[in-house]
């Protein structure tokens, strides 16, 4: 067959598909390689840089998300290396916004707390910018707090590609990015927005919410969305 | 004129100085309490949806993150205009009791028992809590027992003895099993033995401290706290009851929403600790006392029959308003023992593990006021929102700062009295920042601030020179 490949991945040979990425085949051969931004049936777009890998032949760090496999690469997946970087991306999300644990909704069930502990993230090296950032609670059940955001845009996919409604977006540029509705209106005011809660669900982090759940307390239920992703056929 | 400063006053929560100014005679002129740390909660937590204000000003404190939590939700559930369910209230209640049973164990035994027990003159390296266990092993035991009891409880009800998320607007979230209720009612009978023999000890201790009740703040202030329209003290669902000096009521049955008809706010210019005073009075006329000595001279009762007996007995021997602030350790005391009462009287009752525990509502009403007594005293939130829910202001008014007034009193009391000359004698010291303690002031709470604990005494010149300096 044309399209089966084989790729060396931390020394064992896998079989894989062509048009796989490096992450997909890795996963199908058990390897753990962190994520955060990537989600199952959504389009990958390596923003959080967590799951850089090493490609032998290649002099830099690749994303294993959107970096398609190749027969005959050889990729390391877990190297003290990688996971200086990988701790160092994660303190630099840490360190750029206001992120409380110990008041947030989603304490103890944050993919970027989680994470952390996973990789061995026991503080930060670098200084806190603790910029003001606003709390849109406009929604009638939801609330966006951009001080827990880390920017991975899974709300913008699964709203562009799952619920087809494209009600968010990303402005400005590097550290003022900001994740925002209807070209940059409250929440409360969108006229797109069908209040499914698909982004809430696949929020890694407190940043989406639903009303009223106190600390602690916001469980995010992404399976039913990314099931539906599949069905949908995905990336769009 | 000449100054001593002490600075820090040590074994109180927060950090605070005190400045006593002295004439050319070296006698007293003047004193300062000074709280000198700022925090800022009522400003940061605007924009925040309300309902995660319990947990957010939780933080604001260590030792009585219940209270916070608890006055919170109440003003929570204000804004939603629900009313807990039964079994809801019952747990908030039951997790109050094992609150105040604990921070009274905490201040009693780990604060001021070295200063009682050991002798407000004893050596300074030995006179705290590890010195406590040096001395006196039993006493020093009943009361790490009595802290872990309430503790334990705390964490059987919320499954964290510190900032637990358990209480949240609408109620509690999660029912009471019978195993956690079963492991408080073991431990149960063994805590209200300690607090008792504790009681009966201090009771004992009495006599040596004659010249120390007589200056301790005995001034006639004032008196606040919360009751049922009965009479009988409720530290959850009380309403805000005021007392003149010699027993009269002055406001009788305000509700929490009412709260700034009969407290003003007056800012200091030397403090971060705002001074709250009786409206109707005025500033500083309206001073008034809060905390576990003010509760007894408000309250006809409290409702358990251990803590009434003693309260009476109490009553009988010292009359039926008590000024003294150094009476304070001995309400504590008396409150410790009502505490696990209620608390075995809470869990007899068969409701208590209903499963119903907690109302869901959106925002019904844009304000919202939660009072309940904290181990200190009244505590007040006070929140207004939007109609989406977000925090639009804040006021709170907690426990300590009620007591500001009559701190700096007490300590300008003390320093009279035992302060004389230029040389600062380490007793005189230890007693002022005793008197403090007795009112088992937490600053951090009042100022909403941050820090350790600390207190410095300084003694200031008629010239405003700085005499003397030191740490307590």
């Amino acid at each position: 067959m044309a399209d089966k490949i084989s790729v060396r991945i931390d020394g064992e040979y896998v079989a894989a598909q062509q048009g796989q990425t490096i992450l997909e085949v890795a996963r199908a051969g058990g390897k753990f390689i962190p994520t955060l931004c990537w989600l199952e049936n959504l389009s990958p777009v390596g923003g959080c840089r967590l799951c850089i890998v090493e490609v032998s032949g290649v002099g830099r760090l690749l994303p294993a998300c959107t970096t398609p496999a190749q027969d005959g690469m050889s990729v390391t997946t877990n190297s003290e290396k990688l996971t200086q970087y990988r701790r160092m991306a994660l303190e630099f999300l840490f360190s750029e916004r206001n992120h409380q644990c110990a008041v947030c909704v989603s304490n103890n069930h944050c993919e970027l707390q989680s994470m952390a502990q996973r990789l061995g993230v026991t503080n930060v090296r670098y200084p806190y910018s603790f910029p003001k950032m606003r709390v849109d609670a406009s929604h009638e059940r939801y609330v966006l707090d951009h001080n827990r955001c880390i920017l991975c845009t899974r709300c913008v996919r699964v709203c562009a590609e799952v619920e087809g409604a494209r009600v968010w977006d990303v402005s400005g540029r590097g550290i003022h990015s900001l994740i925002v509705s209807d070209m940059n209106r409250p929440w409360g005011d969108s006229k797109t927005c069908t209040s499914c809660g698909k982004c809430v669900e696949v929020c890694p982090t407190g940043a989406l919410a639903e009303k009223g759940f106190g600390v602690e307390e916001m469980v995010k239920r992404d399976r039913k969305v990314r099931r539906l992703a599949g069905r949908r056929g995905g990336h769009v | 004129m000449r100054k001593i400063t002490i600075n820090p006053v040590t074994r109180i929560e927060g950090h605070a100085k005190i400045d006593i100014y002295l004439d050319d005679k070296g006698s007293v002129a003047d004193t300062q309490l000074h709280v000198t740390q700022i925090r800022g909660f009522e400003k940061f937590v605007e924009g925040r949806p309300f309902y995660e204000m319990p947990s957010i000003t939780a933080r604001i404190c260590g030792i009585c993150p219940i209270s916070h939590l608890l006055a919170s939700a109440k003003a929570c559930d204000a804004i939603m205009a629900v009313t807990p369910p039964e079994t809801g209230v019952k747990l908030r209640e039951l997790v109050h009791c094992a609150q105040m049973a604990q921070s009274h164990a905490l201040s009693f035994f780990y604060l001021s028992a070295p200063d009682l027990l050991l002798g407000f003159d004893s050596d300074p390296a030995l006179r705290n809590v590890f010195g406590l266990i040096d001395a006196d092993p039993q006493t020093a035991r009943a009361g790490v027992a009595l802290r872990k009891f309430g503790q334990d409880a705390i964490e059987a009800l919320a499954q964290e003895r510190i900032h637990s998320s358990w209480i949240v607007a609408g109620g509690v979230n999660a029912p009471l099993t019978a195993a956690a209720r079963d492991r408080i009612l073991a431990g149960l009978p063994g805590a209200r033995a300690l607090a008792g023999r504790t009681l009966e000890q201090f009771e004992g201790l009495l006599d040596r401290f004659a010249e120390e009740i007589a200056h301790f703040g005995s001034a006639p202030t004032l008196y606040a706290g919360l009751t049922n329209p009965a009479g009988t003290l409720d530290w959850y669902g009380g309403l805000l009851q005021f007392k003149d000096p010699a027993g009269g009521m002055l406001a009788k049955d305000v509700p929490a929403a009412d709260y700034a008809s009969v407290i003003g706010e007056a800012s200091q210019r030397d403090s971060y600790l705002k001074s709250p005073y009786y409206r109707p009075l005025g500033f500083p006329g309206g001073e008034y006392r809060v905390g576990p000595l003010a509760r007894l001279n408000v309250a006809e009762r409290l409702g358990t029959p251990e803590a009434d007996r003693k309260l009476a007995e109490f009553r009988q021997r010292f009359g039926p308003v008590v000024h003294g602030s150094f009476h304070y350790h001995y309400a504590r005391l008396i409150e410790l023992v009502h505490a696990l009462e209620k608390m075995e009287l809470l869990l007899a009752d068969p409701a208590i593990l209903d499963t119903h525990v907690r109302s869901h509502a959106a925002v019904n009403r844009l304000e919202g006021v939660g009072m309940i007594e904290a181990p200190r005293g009244v505590l007040i939130h006070h929140y207004k929102v939007d109609e989406k829910g977000a925090i639009r202001w804040v006021n709170l008014i907690v426990a300590t700062g009620h007591n500001s007034l009559a701190m700096n009193r007490s300590v300008a009391e003390v320093a009279r009295h035992f302060v004389h000359g230029a040389q600062i004698e380490e007793g005189m010291l230890n007693r002022v920042s005793a008197v403090v303690r007795a009112y088992d002031p937490c600053l951090s709470c009042s100022t909403h601030a941050d820090g350790t604990l600390d207190l410095e005494v300084a003694l200031i010149g008629a010239d405003g020179q700085v005499l003397d300096r030191r740490r307590a």
